[in-house]
């Protein structure tokens, strides 16, 4: 039973990088149909400017997360003008290869200029161990940080979507690009909206995850890109709170699974639970299911 | 009749050409390397075709059932003896029957989900490949015997083109077509659409897994990270690249991708990123690949667009 919450402790802190990120691809897609694999990479960047923050210049963790997440906001609505704007309107085959050169294109970029080499993140935050039931459930007080700071960001981001006139022309867009058009919504304008909320939350995410797991390195978005893009197909790509439930989802399964003896198939657990879940309902657990007009 | 006879004779002059001058030593091993690998994506890359270009179905998959081939060879050349004709055919067979496997229940999704599912299975078979310790496990599959030579890659590639050339010419590919360009109009015409995108998919992987069996006995040595998404993705590109649905393009795809990449060995710090950005400039200057079809609808053109269907 203590193990068992212990893990749970774990999951939820894992599940809300993953979430964090799933936002970022799930927004993205809602609005542009895009599945938008440099946003893994995106993470990446938003981890090396926490880094460089705090160990170059002695930075404190919040302006160190506040600053990497302005950045990779800025770098996300750069991607997208330069990237995403030209093939707005060509197959989807092309601007799936487009978005996969994007992501090569930030991986070894960063490759050469920062070398392969892993790096160690500095401590930030205090390690502050609080111990439950005895000592049987430990609690670092990172965990607490990046639950609450998770906490906080969707918050904030369920205000801007839903009470805010950029949240509205969003969802305008998203639900019919024309008609909003029509109504006077700047979709430019939107779409670039969209994308530096998407990346500043991958942003603090990558800052986050250099804190609590202190190793960062140029690859290290492929991975949990991936990972958050199932946690977002999960929850129903498209859907905010879909993909919170999937990255809490994924997050808790993951850290279970390997906990109960099957670490090194927890990727592969991840991808069956995504098949099945496409199999049986295609548009996510939270997903409404749309009936194709002919 | 005139036009086999002409093709004939200019398969026949290359495949003596390129034997010639591998045999006196002109062409050396790292050029050799090179070729051989040409061979492999060009097989690869016209059976993702079948299914991406033809069928229109979305997989980004397509290295799974090249890994399945290549450990089914490596297996039955190395640890059973067999003969090297039979590991490829049973490699093609396995990988089949994997791709109906896998398709029948994925094929019922579409796009993007498609991709996704496809992308899952990829990682799902190359995780499990990592964790079976008869294969080898992570530190991979050693002591492949070596059996691919020009001769084999040079007869599987043209046998792979020519099938796939004349399945689509057939009633069959049409079938194929017509999925492609309307799934609901294909079924109205009583198209048995499920029966198809499974034999599209089943023969793209059968064609994958013959194309692994040759890697696998070419390199000694395979590891399951080597048919990871990357690679699935690197298939993709020459299939885009040359033009989707187009047989002729994939095989422009393979050789002008691997002669750029050929180019880029000079720089290997910045061979990557060149690389994207010159994948970048082709999906953003010409979409539809180098003999593209103009995106499949050209009768489309000026045509009112069906605003219900491209909002969704």
């Amino acid at each position: 039973m203590e193990q068992l919450l212990q893990q749970l402790i774990n999951g939820i802190s894992l599940g809300s990088i993953y979430a964090l990120i799933a936002l970022g691809y799930t927004m993205v897609y809602g609005i542009i149909n895009l599945i938008n694999f440099a946003h893994g990479d995106i993470y990446m960047i938003g981890a090396y400017v926490g880094f460089a923050l705090t160990t170059f210049l002695g930075l404190g963790f919040f302006p160190s997360l506040l600053i990497s997440m302005l950045v990779c906001s800025i770098l996300g609505m750069i991607i997208e003008k330069v990237a995403y704007k030209p093939i707005r309107n060509s197959t989807r085959i092309a601007a799936l290869i487009t978005a996969i050169s994007v992501s090569l294109f930030l991986e070894y970029t960063m490759v050469y200029f920062v070398k392969p080499d892993t790096r160690t993140f500095p401590e930030v935050l205090q390690s502050k161990i609080l111990t439950l039931f005895n000592g049987k459930i430990i609690i670092d007080l990172k965990n607490i940080y990046i639950i609450l700071i998770t906490i906080l960001l969707m918050a904030g981001l369920q205000y801007v979507v839903h009470k805010t006139k950029v949240g509205k022309a969003m969802r305008a867009v998203s639900l019919d690009k024309n008609a909003a058009e029509l109504m006077g919504v700047d979709v430019n304008k939107t779409i670039s909206y969209t994308f530096a909320i998407g990346s500043s939350l991958a942003g603090a995410a990558g800052v986050l995850v250099g804190v609590y797991y202190n190793t960062i390195n140029p690859l290290m978005g492929v991975v949990p890109g991936l990972k958050a893009f199932v946690a977002a197909v999960l929850g129903g790509i498209g859907i905010i709170p879909g993909a919170v439930f999937g990255g809490f989802f994924l997050g808790m399964t993951e850290t279970l699974v390997s906990a109960y003896g099957g670490s090194v198939f927890k990727d592969a657990v991840a991808f069956s639970i995504l098949i099945i879940v496409l199999l049986i309902k295609p548009n996510g657990l939270l997903g409404k299911t749309i009936k194709e007009k002919v | 009749m005139k036009k086999n006879i002409i093709s004939f004779s200019i398969l026949t002059i290359i495949y003596f050409l390129v034997k010639i001058l591998l045999d006196i030593g002109i062409i050396d091993s790292y050029l050799q390397l090179n070729i051989f690998l040409i061979g492999i994506n060009i097989i690869l890359a016209v059976g993702l075709n079948l299914i991406t270009g033809f069928t229109g179905q979305f997989s980004l998959g397509h290295a799974a059932f090249m890994s399945i081939g290549a450990y089914t060879s490596a297996v039955f050349t190395a640890k059973l003896g067999q003969s090297f004709i039979v590991a490829i055919l049973v490699s093609g067979v396995i990988a089949a029957f994997a791709g109906i496997f896998i398709g029948i229940p994925t094929l019922r999704l579409k796009g993007d989900y498609l991709a996704i599912a496809t992308l899952g299975f990829g990682e799902i078979v190359r995780i499990i490949a990592l964790n079976i310790d008869y294969i080898g496990g992570a530190i991979g599959f050693n002591d492949i015997p070596q059996y691919t030579n020009w001769t084999w890659i040079f007869m599987m590639t043209v046998a792979t083109v020519f099938l796939i050339k004349h399945f689509i010419n057939s009633y069959h590919g049409r079938a194929c077509i017509a999925i492609r360009e309307d799934e609901i109009a294909a079924e109205a015409m009583g198209i048995n659409t499920t029966f198809y995108k499974v034999l599209a998919f089943a023969i793209g992987a059968f064609f994958a897994g013959i194309a692994g069996s040759l890697y696998a006995n070419y390199f000694y040595f395979i590891k399951p990270d080597s048919f990871g998404f990357m690679k699935s993705i690197d298939i993709l590109v020459i299939v885009v690249f040359g033009g989707m649905g187009s047989i002729e393009g994939s095989i422009l795809g393979a050789i002008l991708l691997s002669i750029i990449s050929l180019f880029l060995q000079g720089i290997p710090e910045l061979r990557m990123v060149v690389y994207s950005v010159v994948l970048f400039a082709i999906m953003v200057y010409r979409p539809t690949g180098l003999l593209g079809k103009g995106e499949f609808k050209l009768w489309k053109k000026g045509a009112e667009r069906n605003v219900s269907i491209e909002s969704k």
